[in-house]
């Protein structure tokens, strides 16, 4: 139970090591599904459940898969893991699945998935490789959900279009009208607008990221020890 | 042949043995999940059909009552599927899935909907490949173009101006995108041509098992 540690893990899931900002991976499905709200929402919380059990049960077996078969073994489990995912995604949420389509099979080719089944979930105990899924999920999910908005608002003047898909019909009228009678912006919705627009979100985490280390550097010119000019011989 | 070292075969079991975890962990979701996701699929397609034949308007099971038909004018070589509605036994509507070859990006497949009378209940595209923003009105979920068709028949408009407004004809076309609307148009009359000289037939056909569905899952 090292609180610091989960702490460590849960920063570096859902900002230091974004594995869609900083590591810049799995952006295929980043940039297609992006187009809405709810579309992005959907797909990163399957990439979630994917990288929970994928982590989870790589850091269980990790003391009885051998080093030249580890990769295999983890694709295999991935793509097990995966292939229920989409079942259950297919019988239980059919509508959504139909809209994500082949991007919900597609989650097994996201590197996030296997990069931290190599990288850290191999290699560390369970309870720390099942925050980490959880933690580069939900990392992933921000990044696609924010992703998401810009493009839905930009694009189409809306916000959580389409919510029934993934919450059941009385969600229908949660569609918020950002803009009205609003002619529509084709780019954001094109591929093209999902680079620009996660381009616009990096540069924002960055310029974040600067303004939080210039401050402690200011603090630490004013404690710098000035040498006595009368010292002693 | 030499044994092979300890190693090899240790590594051999053990991908056997997650492979065979694997493969029967996806076998018992699947057989679990197969009944839900096939009734997911008959209800989407039942939805589809109830959106262009309101549920009042007939009482047979619609999936159950289908035939495949093949013909030139149905825009595509694939069977069509065509769906029957009856109310106590009488005809009140067919439902084709027919396609528009012609799209601007490929084919077009529609749904379109005829009351026994050969006046349009209602025609649907159920998958486009056309440009977003310039060939995607056609979509009931950006326009409402496509619910202009409601009503219509072959004679009304008559033959010379089921066209696109640019052709001559009474249907509005999309800036920058004249293609679109003109193959959906042209695929909407011959599906109507071909239902006036095979109606009687359409309907008494014995219904068949094995219908596609025209909604790609």
């Amino acid at each position: 139970m090292n609180l610091s540690q989960y702490r460590k893990i849960a920063f570096d899931g859902l900002w230091k090591n974004n594995q869609a900002l900083v590591a810049l991976l799995g952006l295929c499905p980043l940039l297609a599904v992006s187009n809405s709200v709810i579309n992005s929402l959907g797909l990163g919380l399957a990439t979630t459940v994917a990288l929970i059990f994928s982590n989870t049960i790589v850091s269980l077996i990790r003391g009885h898969v051998t080093s030249e078969i580890r990769l295999p073994v983890f694709v295999l489990v991935i793509a097990a893991n995966v292939t229920v995912i989409e079942l259950l995604m297919n019988a239980f949420f059919h509508d959504l699945h139909k809209i994500l389509g082949i991007f919900i099979p597609l989650i097994v080719t996201n590197c996030a998935i296997i990069g931290r089944a190599e990288a850290f979930a191999s290699k560390n105990p369970v309870d720390w490789a099942f925050l980490d899924g959880l933690f580069m999920g939900l990392g992933f999910t921000f990044a696609l959900v924010a992703l998401g908005a810009l493009r839905e608002v930009i694009g189409l003047g809306t916000l959580l279009a389409r919510a029934d898909l993934m919450f059941g019909d009385f969600a229908r009228d949660w569609t918020i009208r950002v803009f009205d009678d609003y002619g529509g912006f084709l780019l954001a919705i094109l591929p093209p607008g999902a680079f620009i627009g996660l381009g616009l979100i990096i540069a924002v985490k960055n310029v974040v990221d600067a303004r939080r280390v210039k401050m402690p550097a200011a603090e630490e010119v004013t404690v710098q020890i000035i040498p006595s000019p009368h010292r002693a011989e | 042949m030499n044994r092979l070292p300890k190693p090899v075969l240790t590594a051999a079991a053990i991908l056997g043995l997650f492979s065979v975890f694997g493969t029967g962990l996806v076998a018992l979701v699947h057989d679990k999940t197969e009944a839900r996701i096939l009734e997911n699929q008959r209800q989407t397609l039942l939805n589809s059909l109830r959106a262009l034949i309101p549920v009042d308007r007939y009482d047979n099971d619609l999936l159950a009552d289908a035939i495949e038909v093949n013909d030139p004018d149905l825009g595509t070589r694939k069977p069509v599927s065509v769906y029957r509605a009856r109310k106590a036994g009488q005809s009140v509507a067919a439902v084709l899935s027919p396609s528009a070859p012609d799209g601007y990006n490929g084919e077009i497949r529609l749904l379109v909907a005829i009351w026994a009378d050969g006046r349009l209940a209602g025609v649907r595209v159920l998958a486009h490949k056309e440009t977003p923003g310039l060939g995607d009105p056609i979509d009931e979920n950006k326009s409402d173009w496509i619910f202009g068709f409601n009503g219509l028949s072959l004679d009304n408009p008559p033959e010379g101006f089921w066209k696109v407004t640019r052709d001559g004809g009474v249907f509005d076309q999309f800036t920058g995108a004249t293609i679109t609307p003109r193959a959906v148009v042209k695929a909407v009359r011959k599906t109507l041509g071909y239902f006036a000289l095979n109606r009687a037939a359409l309907f008494s056909e014995p219904a068949q098992s094995g219908v596609d569905s025209p909604i790609e899952e």
